[in-house]
């Protein structure tokens, strides 16, 4: 098992050991200024029927026009995952009934999608990874919204949403545990905000996750899938399919089969149940739309398209670690969100400008300071990066401080807790305060002898062999000058003269 | 002509009124006064569903304020009626369907509008077939329209033909100048040589479809109905257009119509398809056809054969096509947004749509949504669907070849005249075979004409039909203008309706 | 080959969302029936390499600019609700 890292996980049933098999259709919201097929808006939480157009609304002679930006976020998705960018697409219409879907069918691709093949690193933890197929990305249209729960007989519908761009994301089935399916979705989350594509915001719905799930004895064919509609946590991922898996197990222990079927899940109580009623006569009748032409893209595009990609994820860690020689961990924290990443190397770029010195000697104290020091503080405010209190320039300027010796370290510490609360820069606090180091010789030497006449004790134990009170003479000196004394110098200094 | 009177205003033809609106003869005051007299009179045609003297009037003042200040464009001035497929704002549009019932849209189609930027005049809003789906104006929910023209010695009534029936029956009754139509597989062509009308279906792509509604996406074009070629030449000329907002439109210049008639088709080879001679066609047709052959080589034409060898397969064809996007096209009508609801007592979502649905659409629509989902469902797709879109490509491949020869096309514009209520109803494939020569060129999205050229022995008109390359309007309406001028078919329908 | 029943009639109706009384289902299937009967005869064309046309427009799909140019027309889009409440369409629930 240990060639396979991901296939530890397995449901133990009452005759044997079960493999859970995954594949996940992540519905992701395109960032676009408007529709994919009309000029409305498509800002989160309006006003019900305020972003919508008549053609999102499905007015009689009402015609979709596309945004070619969406066209862009679909490839540019494509690319950063490594996929074929199919040169001919089409649109087809997929057909059917519901109050929130205006022109009875939904604008989306079948058969020839706008991204083909692809693959995402898994990081599990450890060092671990494991490759994951795309086996697509299309273009569709979101549905409006439906409220069933403000009036004891109406539904209401709200369209604001109707006709959103949405990218379908569509895994191979090669996921093999809820784990897996965590670190896939953390993963594309990641991809799609680098690139800036998908906000990947899963409460606002602007990622959605389709997952399908099916058991079997380890090296059987695969079993029959259930789809579970619609998952909207990371979190809630993980339970259904433990509850779903273990479902299936019981179900096929039992003697039963699994029908195939689309569920939903139930965060309240864990479980997944069967949508079978709405399902019962789905026959989408798909057909190319003939209100569109083919969507044709030329090399010229996709090599546009491709150059403002940013560096991805995988591709920073590396250099983090091999060129700045950060530790994986450390690596792995950075590039998890590209704000935080970004966030360090502006830091490490502003230092080294600072100082003088290479970022590479630089870049572990950085990281250091940057994963425990401020993203410590930043989470214990519940702050992310990106309104993070203290800027790029103050947080350079302050490690600079620390690095050509003006405050120490501890020093560094209480000056930025200031940082924090007032947003000063710390240049100035470390001069309002007066914190900056004494290195001078002669000041330090002056208040090492006064300490040394005080303390006669002291001193014959140490002459006595009991070296260990050097802490002693170094914490009286700190004391006295209030922390500000360049320990360096502090040490350099006492030695000689308790040695006598 | 000063001392016209009113009634006389509305036997001009476009481009007269056009002259004499310039030179100031007559206001467009006084045209459009004649003509709203002129649709109440018409109402035993039942073409007018809707009718808007008021924003005729406001229209024509606005129009004889531009004719003042001199910057009048052809079309200024001119009272046309405008199919109920179009939407216009504020005015109800139904597409003649119940489903749509009180729809009045916030939004006007791009043709109508191109209409009223050039200054024409509206009537009203013209019966038709339901969502267009007819050859005889028997399915609209209005009632049926009647022909103006009735057979010699006749009192019975016959149909218009359709879908486009009220916009032929209102020109060719003299309740409007010109009309504007939409043609899917003929309903331009078929009810035009219905009614001794002109009417032109341009290329697909030519006219926007946005604000018409759609009945079958990949067919659906818009286009005149008028009483001479030269009137369809101005009006097409005002309609067409580039539209950003359909993205099946075109981005190509217009041309000037009415500059390419200039009655020289001298060497100019017209194409004679031989799988149009159809077995058991009315004599009279064949002859007319012959008739429209000389009248072309007379004017300096070449004739050639030409063989269209899936001409057989287009109706079938179509009768898939056509179904399959509507069935799509009409899910919009479900009683959420907008005209009928009906809801049983105590139904839910799903009982609203169907019975909304049941309720909403005719027995033709249904049929036609019915053939269409049926041709779209699992397991039934590549054997029709897609059967159907390769035998199209084959259909087109067939003109494609043709025009390698031949610069235009002459064939029958349908195989019968006229014909009596009720007589095909009853069997949808009969009235489907209507469209037997107008439905090719549909499907391969090519532009094409009717021109009246004959009557038959009941005295009831005749058509001939002239198909061009794709864009190739000019060549279209010269040809046409030629037969016009050749026909010289000057027989009008007796005005029993205004008895 | 295509002969439809009432129990097809029936579900592709289903499908269609069309009420269809039962005693029009029957005469339903008769007409439906002799239509495909009739469009049957396209399969004696060889369409073997024949790419399907989808569109008589030979040309590729048009782009828009990313602008907001629409919406914000709330009382046009409601205007011919046959049942709104608080700015949303109003239908009844449905019922599973």
């Amino acid at each position: 098992m240990s060639a396979d890292v991901g296939s530890a996980y397995c449901i133990q049933g009452a005759t044997g050991d079960w493999e859970v098999v995954l594949g996940l259709e992540v519905h992701a919201q395109v960032i676009s200024r408007s529709k994919l097929f009309s000029g409305a808006a498509t800002d989160f939480g309006a006003e019900p029927n305020t972003q919508v157009s008549l053609v999102d609304a499905a007015m009689p002679g009402m015609l979709p026009t596309i945004n070619g930006e969406c066209v862009v976020q679909a490839v540019r998705t494509g690319l950063a995952l490594g996929a074929e960018i199919n040169h001919y697409s089409v649109f087809d219409r997929k057909n059917y009934f519901y109050a929130d879907l205006p022109q009875g069918y939904q604008i989306s691709q079948f058969k020839h999608p706008v991204v083909g093949e692809g693959t995402i690193l898994l990081d599990l933890g450890d060092g671990k990874t494991k490759e994951v197929g795309i086996e697509r990305i299309h273009l569709e249209q979101d549905a409006g919204k439906s409220m069933h729960d403000q009036h004891p007989e109406l539904t209401y519908v709200d369209l604001n949403r109707s006709g959103v761009a949405l990218m379908e994301i569509v895994s191979r089935p090669d996921m093999r545990s809820p784990d897996e399916a965590g670190a896939y979705l953390t993963k594309l989350r990641t991809i799609l905000r680098y690139i800036g594509t998908c906000d990947g915001n899963m409460e606002q719905g602007s990622m959605r996750a389709d997952v399908n799930v099916s058991v079997r004895r380890p090296g059987d064919p695969l079993g029959t899938r259930c789809e579970i509609k619609n998952v909207n946590s990371i979190r809630f991922v993980r339970q259904a399919i433990e509850y779903e898996a273990r479902r299936q197990v019981d179900i096929i222990e039992d003697g039963g089969t699994i029908d195939q079927e689309t569920r939903l899940f139930d965060p309240n109580k864990g479980e997944t149940r069967s949508m079978r009623s709405k399902e019962e006569a789905h026959d989408y009748r798909y057909f190319p739309d003939p209100d569109l032409l083919p969507l044709e893209l030329d090399d010229a595009f996709v090599t546009a398209a491709r150059d403002s990609l940013p560096e991805l994820p995988d591709v920073k860690r590396t250099r983090f670690v091999e060129s700045l020689g950060l530790s994986d961990y450390n690596a792995g924290v950075l590039v998890a969100e590209k704000e935080s990443a970004d966030y360090f190397e502006k830091l490490l770029a502003a230092l080294a400008e600072k100082t003088g010195k290479s970022a590479e000697k630089l870049a572990t104290k950085a990281a250091n300071w940057v994963i425990s020091d401020l993203f410590g503080t930043l989470n214990k405010m519940g702050k992310t990066v990106s309104d993070s209190p203290v800027t790029v320039d103050h947080g350079a300027e302050l490690l600079a401080l620390v690095e050509d010796g003006t405050i120490s370290g501890r020093i560094a510490k209480d000056v930025f807790e200031v940082m924090v609360e007032t947003g000063d820069a710390p240049a100035r606090i470390v001069e309002d305060k007066g914190l900056r180091q004494v290195s001078d010789t002669g000041e330090i030497e002056a208040i090492i002898d006064g300490i040394i006449a005080d303390n006669h004790g002291q001193v014959e134990q140490y002459r006595a062999g009991k070296t260990k009170v050097m802490g002693f003479f170094v914490g009286q000196v700190m004391k006295a000058t209030g922390g500000k004394a360049n320990p360096q110098v502090v040490n350099q200094l006492l030695k000689p003269k308790l040695d006598g | 002509m000063s001392d016209a009177k009113p009634s006389d205003l509305t036997k001009l033809t476009i481009a007269g009124a056009r002259d004499m609106l310039s030179s100031g003869e007559i206001s467009a005051r006084e045209l459009a006064q004649a003509h709203i007299a002129a649709v109440d009179a018409a109402d035993p045609l039942n073409a007018y569903i809707v009718k808007t003297p008021e924003k005729a009037l406001a229209m024509a003042d606005a129009a004889d304020a531009r004719l003042k200040a001199g910057n009048a464009a052809p079309m200024t001035g001119i009272p046309i009626g405008v199919k109920d497929l179009f939407a216009t704002e504020g005015v109800r549009t139904t597409a003649c369907s119940h489903i749509l019932s009180g729809f009045e849209p916030a939004y006007e189609s791009t043709v109508t509008q191109n209409l009223w930027d050039a200054g024409a005049v509206m009537l009203g809003k013209l019966n038709m077939d339901e969502f267009a789906m007819g050859s005889s104006n028997e399915t609209s929910h209005y009632g049926p329209v009647k022909n103006p023209w009735r057979a010699t010695g006749s009192n019975s009534d016959y149909v218009p033909g359709g879908s486009s029936g009220g916009s032929v029956a209102s020109v060719a009754g003299y309740a409007a100048m010109g009309a504007t139509a939409s043609d899917t597989g003929g309903s331009i062509r078929q009810p035009a040589a219905f009614t001794g009308t002109v009417g032109v279906k341009p290329t697909y792509g030519r006219c926007s479809r946005y604000g018409m509604v759609a009945f079958a996406s990949s067919l659906d074009q818009a286009g005149p109905v008028t009483r001479t070629v030269r009137d369809s030449a101005i009006m097409l000329g005002a309609m067409a257009g580039y539209d950003p907002k359909d993205s099946t439109s075109v981005d190509r210049s217009v041309p000037d119509f009415e500059a390419a008639l200039t009655g020289d088709i001298r060497g100019l080879k017209i194409g004679i398809p031989q799988e149009y001679h159809l077995a058991g066609m009315p004599v009279e047709i064949e002859t007319l056809w012959h008739q429209g052959i000389d009248w072309l080589k007379a004017a300096g034409a070449e004739i050639v054969d030409i063989n269209l060898p899936h001409t057989k397969y287009a109706l079938p064809t179509y009768y898939i096509v056509a179904p399959a996007e509507a069935s799509s096209n009409l899910a919009r009508y479900d009683g959420v947004r907008y005209g009928l609801r009906d809801v049983p007592q105590g139904g839910g979502l799903a009982d609203m749509y169907e019975t909304t649905r049941g309720q909403g659409f005719g027995p033709e629509v249904k049929r036609r949504v019915m053939i269409g989902t049926y041709v779209l469902s699992a397991g039934y797709y590549d054997a029709y669907y897609l059967k159907a879109q390769k035998v199209r490509q084959l259909i087109a491949d067939d003109f494609r070849r043709a025009y390698e020869k031949v610069d235009a096309i002459l064939t029958p514009t349908a195989p019968s005249a006229a014909f009596a209520f009720g007589d095909k109803s009853d069997d949808p494939i009969a009235m489907y075979l209507n469209d037997v020569f107008t439905v090719p060129a549909s499907l391969a999205g090519l532009p094409g004409s009717s021109v009246p050229a004959g009557l038959d022995a009941d005295g009831l008109p005749l058509g001939l039909q002239i198909l061009g390359r794709a864009w190739d309007e000019e060549t279209v309406l010269k040809v046409s203008g030629v037969l016009e001028e050749a026909a010289g078919f000057t027989a009008r329908p007796q005005d029993w309706w205004r008895a | 080959m295509s002969e439809i029943d009432r129990a097809t009639v029936a579900k592709i109706a289903r499908l269609a969302r069309l009420k269809i009384d039962e005693d029009a289902l029957e005469p339903m299937a008769g007409e439906l029936t002799k239509i495909l009967d009739w469009v049957e005869q396209l399969s004696e064309v060889d369409t073997d390499n024949i790419a399907p046309m989808s569109s008589p427009v030979d040309a590729k799909l048009r782009w828009r600019d990313d602008a907001v140019t629409d919406g914000n027309v709330r009382d046009k889009v409601l205007k011919n609700a046959p049942h709104d409440e608080y700015g949303f369409f109003a239908v009844p629930k449905v019922i599973e």
